[in-house]
């Protein structure tokens, strides 16, 4: 399943990376907690948090994740954004929470 | 040619995707429809206003037929543009199907000579796109290019560290890498793991050699935006395995046995609400790494040292 189809599967906002909405997505994990995600998480999984503060997108390029599904409708800090962009990390919004976006992605097949 | 990889000739590419594209990549979807009731003077304003050759007469999304640019010049001729549509149409349409292999269309194209077929859905029987051999054209020129494009994607530049040994003869060369961490900037962790990972992929090593290296390398980061003043990142590469020091003048670790245990940490909450601290950096970076060696002093700082060995 590609980033494309769970942005219009989940109705997800696009925030960064439009363009990159192509990725095939290989897995998903949800958690707030940095080094949990750097252990658990996998190269091309997208990763549901409610953290929006720059450092998710060092996370994400250090796992090669395919993008960062931000939950409970928070807005992430303007710097967030700018090295999402930079980095090519695809930034996705959800006003649900974590669990129901995790839901509806293993409904999707997403594991 | 066993055991060799070969290139294969652009013009076998071509075939290739011609057998893996399906047509429902290739079709314009935006179809230029009429219906049956149409009069030829409708049929000669859309082929004149769109500079196309034909149309396709559809209702409530089933095709009826096609009318071509070669109907309306017989009409043109004979007086009679104010026909009906279904008067003139061809009844029998030769169509594509949407998830047919591209090569199918190609070989109609070459059987019956018409200038465009239209798409339908195998499943509703739905008029869905049309296929001209322009849009085979441009389809395989796109795929080609964007093949091009990931083959030159993924050309390393080759490890220039061996060249080094060369260029320097001695019994081993490394390159060594310094970054320093200010702490408590908590908005800059992670930047000097992303340029460390920016600079070993330029050095040629692949994101799935550097994953574990980097994990580690962002977590030692990390530590130090939590809990020193300053530290450095020290990391020297060599052409099969990087070693990597962190030293810090903060507060030391009392107990280095009970910071290693998961879930174990002394980071104040407002550090942990952000995500980080949460007594799993040091454990991580343990299994992150090939060897790793931890020793500090209470009020004098911290020495860590791992490595990894690139397999």
């Amino acid at each position: 399943m590609t980033l494309g189809e769970v942005v219009k599967a989940l109705d997800l906002k696009v925030l960064v990376g439009q363009d990159l909405l192509g990725t095939t997505v290989a897995g998903g994990y949800a958690s707030d907690v940095l080094s949990d995600v750097l252990t658990h998480s996998g190269k091309g999984y997208v990763w549901i948090t409610v953290q929006i503060h720059p450092n998710v997108s060092a996370v994400a390029t250090a796992k090669d994740l395919a993008a960062i599904i931000i939950t409970n409708g928070r807005s992430p800090e303007a710097e967030t954004l700018r090295k999402a962009e930079q980095k090519k990390i695809p930034i996705l919004a959800s006003p649900w929470s974590t669990y129901k976006v995790a839901g509806k992605l293993y409904e999707l097949g997403i594991e | 040619m066993k055991g060799t990889i070969h290139q294969l000739p652009r013009a076998k590419k071509t075939q290739q995707l011609c057998y893996r594209l399906r047509i429902k990549e290739a079709m314009n979807k935006k179809v230029l429809t009429l219906t049956s009731g149409h009069t030829m003077t409708d049929v000669r304003r859309v082929l004149r206003d769109h500079r196309i050759s034909g149309v396709p007469i559809v209702e409530s999304g089933r095709l009826l037929g096609i009318v071509s640019i070669e109907d309306l010049i017989n009409c043109l001729r004979s007086g009679a543009m104010e026909k009906a549509v279904k008067d003139v149409m061809t009844t029998e349409v030769v169509t594509l199907f949407a998830d047919e292999p591209l090569v199918q269309a190609i070989d109609k194209f070459g059987k019956h000579g018409f200038g465009r077929f239209p798409v339908l859905d195998r499943a509703t029987g739905k008029v869905v796109g049309i296929m001209t051999k322009k849009d085979i054209i441009h389809c395989l020129l796109k795929s080609l290019q964007s093949l091009y494009h990931a083959k030159e994607g993924r050309r390393k530049p080759p490890l220039e560290t061996s060249r080094l040994v060369t260029d320097f003869p001695s019994d081993g060369t490394a390159l060594t890498l310094k970054y320093t961490v200010k702490g408590g900037d908590f908005r800059k962790a992670g930047e000097k793991s992303d340029q460390l990972k920016e600079s070993l992929l330029k050095l040629g090593y692949s994101d799935d050699e550097i994953r574990r290296l980097i994990i580690a390398v962002l977590e030692a980061e990390m530590n130090l935006v939590i809990y020193t003043a300053q530290g450095e990142i020290r990391v020297q590469i060599e052409p099969r395995r990087i070693s990597v020091k962190v030293t810090d003048d903060g507060p030391g670790i009392p107990d280095i046995e009970l910071a290693m245990r998961p879930g174990y940490s002394t980071a104040p909450d407002f550090v942990r609400e952000l995500g980080f601290g949460a007594g799993m950096g040091l454990p991580n970076i343990k299994s992150s790494t090939d060897e790793m060696k931890i020793e500090s002093f209470p009020g004098m700082g911290t020495n860590l040292e791992f490595s990894v060995v690139l397999r």
